[in-house]
């Protein structure tokens, strides 16, 4: 099919092969672009070690850079005063250096242009690629408004566009992290408590004296610091239990194991507030002196009993007293996990509600043990003019819709990308930065639509993804062993501020994200938004605001700062003053009410697998994050593809054989693009499939990853939305098996 | 001086970070690896059981490798590590062969490698790097002559096991459980 927008592979070009001879290792910003030459950017100090902190996920661990003899990076150990990871890095983070290695990065601006009636690319000079993109930039700007141009981000990256945008005129900026993850449980704390959870959640794990975790398999998703301190609460004799469908390694590790029917959560999180209150198990103090809607709450559950929820979530109700009991003796050194990635069915934002409300009954926000009272610092913006009032911002793309969304919903920015009649607010042009929305965003047909709409799609990306196949221009983002980043900033017990300087100059022809961001800024007459040389100087600057300095940092990598904002706890005298409408954490939400919502959690019956098909379940591996590791040499070494995990007597009637290849055809008739090994598990209900997601990656540039298991994003065409934020529930697809490929014609 | 390990199957989350760290630290060949994880599920969904090891050389008092190395390459040397002097072996595989844990591989460049306990760090008062990167400190190491080393402490406190007690080889990974 011919499309505006044929996905190329950038592999068939042999592209970049000299790039990196010519580069000769001579680090010198704006050399390519005949800029001014700074002195002070132009060598990196020789120092013993370098800090850093990790980009292979969004724990951002600090760590510290070694060379070897040569002066070439050989590894990465953590920085031992980094609360994030106490000198202990995870082994996506170990095996970092991959990423640095990896020789599928890509090396050079690439520009997509027609070669014989066939779309290709071909490598350009980063003038004229830059000059390209805010050429389009302009051009979509004059003809439709900046507020056209739209930004989807992860990570550090992600914020030096989120700036050029705002200066040009657009906050139509977004992340995936929102709607595909934890937006959810951030409002349900929010409007529990007036207060969300963000990144590092305030979970104090490491006192904790009961720790239960719904969905949340903690050591298989490597949130380092959450591993390690449930590791000390092991240590201690804390009292773990895991409701999860799979036997997850969590579950393992935990003193009860729930194997809930999936999708039945919600009743089972009813039924232990029921049981706290009627069985008088709730802390009477904490709730009288802290909360609102307690009588409402207690009539609102009053049916709701371990035996309603028995034939629900099929776990016995004498285990749900048990468990519940278990909780209350902890109270209030007690954690009900909110989770991360929680976009499940639709309802989510309740769900998250109902686990507020638990963890308000057992007393534990703001208790030791339970969750603390994080505090963050502030770093200095960097003076810049400010920033310009934008027509309209993606509040407008989301049609009145999600009218508790506190950030963009990024599949609504999807929609708004289609131009359809009626339409006010339509999107133009993407940059696209650090987040592979194929892999990431359900709904490829839409996604797809959108893409193939758009009048410039530019993707900034330290590797060739499938995004990077749709752009229009390419530019290769140098990675975090090879620059300078903003100061990271952590919440915590304690405020800690990070630094991450280049250990080496960029390889190939790749940049610093910073540095592209200016440039184009510069090309659009925005220069003063990005008034300085070299990001250096803006990390000076804001280091001295803060009392310390780059000196300091280099040494250090890490710096602790003293707590202002008063206890890590709730105080006994000091009544606590929530943010929400009544002041109070809301067993009952007024806000929701006035809304026209549920004010209370209410358990919804949602689809179950047809005939033949099974539920399809995903999580983490702890040595991948998401898609992006794919390809990373190191990791690809501990695990190089997927499997599906299926329960003996399924495979029996499927007469399937251990580590057999298989594909995955879901309720939409959508079959998984590549084959996926056979995993046959005693750890996994008969009902339901379990895979982890990133693999079976498209593109064959990524040579590694190419081809290797399949991508549970592809088979997640069925979306249930929170009508609340805006949440994508991807947990409402069914596949079947096949063991002959289905259409062996040539697939591209 | 005996070195050991005593390893917590009760917190290894198998993330094989210890795989990882000790692959960069010793530039083992992609491909190959020096420690890995195993796991070990018993039971019936669900009553299921699940060990998790970070297996290695046993670095044995009664070592089969270092007996039928016709080189004399495998040796031991202080606090009991077993080591391969490179430029000795020959390749031939024996000690392959004879380990019970199957702890050896032959190295693309022609010899026989395998875990070294991180003697060149050890040495010098460290610990080996799988130990100094685990996230959930399942690991401890240290002078099983010492009676209050960290690896002697864990033994005392804890149930343990080691694996394949049968070949009488008397390893010195020992597994809490």
């Amino acid at each position: 099919m011919k499309t505006r927008r044929d996905f190329i592979k950038i592999s068939a070009l042999g592209l970049g092969a000299a790039t990196l001879a010519g580069s000769n290792l001579k680090w010198v910003w704006g050399s390519n672009t005949g800029g001014p030459v700074t002195e002070s950017a132009s060598a990196i100090p020789r120092l013993s070690r370098y800090p850093t902190y990790c980009e292979v996920c969004f724990w951002k661990c600090a760590g510290w850079i070694y060379l070897d003899e040569e002066g070439k990076i050989q590894k990465v150990t953590g920085n031992d005063q980094d609360p994030h990871c106490n000198g202990r890095l995870c082994p996506r983070g170990t095996g970092g250096v991959g990423l640095y290695h990896d020789k599928d990065r890509l090396k050079t601006p690439l520009i997509r242009i027609e070669k014989n009636g066939k779309q290709t690319y071909r490598e350009a000079s980063w003038d004229e690629a830059l000059d390209l993109v805010a050429g389009k930039m302009k051009e979509i700007g004059n003809k439709y408004g900046a507020e056209s141009i739209a930004l989807f981000n992860h990570g550090s990256s992600g914020s030096y566009f989120g700036h050029l945008l705002k200066a040009y005129g657009s906050t139509n900026i977004t992340a995936p992290s929102y709607a595909q993850c934890r937006g959810p449980r951030e409002v349900g704390f929010e409007l529990t408590f007036g207060s969300g959870l963000g990144s590092p959640e305030p979970t104090d794990i490491r006192d904790t004296r009961c720790l239960v975790l719904i969905g949340s398999h903690i050591g298989e998703n490597m949130h380092n610091g959450q591993v390690q301190e449930m590791s000390d609460a092991i240590d201690r004799g804390a009292t773990i239990i895991t409701v999860d469908p799979r036997f997850s390694t969590a579950a393992s590790k935990s003193k009860f194991w729930l194997p809930i029917k999936p999708s039945t959560d919600m009743a089972l999180l009813l039924a232990w507030i029921h049981v706290l209150i009627y069985e008088d198990l709730f802390n009477k103090e904490y709730v009288e002196k802290n909360t609102i809607g307690f009588e409402q709450l207690k009539l609102h559950v009053e049916k709701l009993t371990p035996e309603w929820a028995y034939g629900i979530t099929t776990i016995k109700p004498h285990i749900i007293r048990e468990t519940a009991r278990a909780m209350a003796n902890a109270s209030p050194a007690v954690i009900v996990h909110p989770g991360r990635h929680v976009t499940w069915y639709g309802d989510d934002t309740q769900r998250s509600r109902a686990i507020a409300i638990l963890n308000a009954l057992l007393g534990s926000w703001g208790r030791r043990g339970g969750f603390f009272f994080k505090e963050s610092l502030s770093i200095p913006d960097y003076p810049h003019p400010p920033f310009p009032e934008p027509a309209w911002s993606w509040k407008e793309t989301h049609a009145g819709k999600f009218p508790l969304a506190k950030l963009s919903v990024s599949n609504a920015l999807v929609d708004a990308s289609i131009p359809e009649t009626g339409k006010e607010h339509i999107i133009r042009g993407w940059i696209v930065s650090g987040t592979n929305l194929p892999m990431t965003m359900p709904q490829k047909d839409q996604l797809l639509k959108a893409i193939q709409s758009l009048e410039f799609l530019v993707v900034v990306d330290t590797m060739p993804m499938e995004i990077t196949g749709f752009a229009d221009v390419v530019l290769p983002e140098c990675t975090f062993f090879e620059r300078y980043d903003e100061l990271r900033e952590s919440p915590g017990r304690e405020p800690y501020l990070g630094l991450r300087m280049p250990a080496a100059e960029p390889l190939y022809d790749s940049k610093p994200a910073w540095w592209i961001a200016k440039k184009i800024g510069e090309r659009l007459g925005l220069g003063e938004y990005f008034n300085y040389d070299d990001l250096k100087e803006v990390i000076e600057w804001q280091l001295g605001q803060l009392g310390t300095s780059l000196v300091e940092m280099q040494e250090v990598g890490v710096k602790k700062f003293e707590r202002k904002s008063g206890s890590l706890y709730m105080t006994e005298n000091q009544p606590k003053e929530f943010n929400t409408n009544s002041g109070k954490i809301e067993l009952y939400s007024s806000e929701l009410a006035e809304l026209g919502f549920d004010p209370m959690p209410v358990y919804t019956p949602h689809p179950e697998p047809p005939q033949g098909f099974y539920r399809l379940i995903y999580g983490r591996a702890p040595m991948h994050t998401f898609s992006r590791t794919a390809n990373n040499p190191n990791l690809v070494d501990l695990m190089k593809e997927n499997a599906v995990w299926i329960h003996p007597n399924v495979a029996d009637i499927w007469g399937l054989k251990k580590d057999q290849y298989v594909w995955l055809k879901n309720q939409d008739g959508v079959v998984s693009h590549f084959p996926v090994k056979v995993r046959l598990t005693e750890r996994i209900r008969w009902d339901s499939v379990y895979m982890v997601h990133g693999f079976g990656h498209r593109d064959k540039k990524l040579r590694l990853a190419y081809g290797r298991g399949a991508n549970d994003s592809d088979l997640i065409t069925n979306v249930m939305m929170d009508p609340l934020m805006g949440g994508t529930g991807m947990r409402g697809n069914f596949v079947t098996i096949l063991t002959e490929d289905p259409e062996k014609e040539d697939k591209s | 001086m005996r070195y050991a390990m005593a390893i917590d199957t009760r917190k290894c989350v198998g993330c094989s970070d210890c795989v990882v760290a000790c692959q960069t630290e010793n530039h083992v060949p992609f491909g190959f690896c020096r420690d890995w994880v195993t796991e070990t599920v018993d039971g019936s969904y669900p009553n299921v059981e699940l060990e998790i090891r970070s297996e290695r050389c046993n670095h044995c008092e009664n070592a089969p490798c270092v007996r039928c190395c016709p080189t004399g390459a495998s040796h031991f040397v202080e606090g009991g590590i077993v080591l391969v002097t490179r430029n000795k072996c020959i390749g031939c595989g024996a000690c392959i062969q004879s380990c019970p844990y199957d702890s050896r591989y032959s190295h693309p460049d022609g010899y026989v490698d395998k875990c070294t306990f991180c003697n060149h760090i050890v040495s010098k008062g460290g610990k080996p790097a799988c130990v100094s990167v685990c996230p959930t400190k399942c690991m401890y190491f240290g002078n099983l002559d010492d009676p209050n080393s960290e690896v002697s402490n864990a033994l005392k406190n804890r149930k343990h096991k080691v694996l394949a007690p049968e070949a009488g080889t008397n390893p010195q990974i020992y597994y809490l459980i």
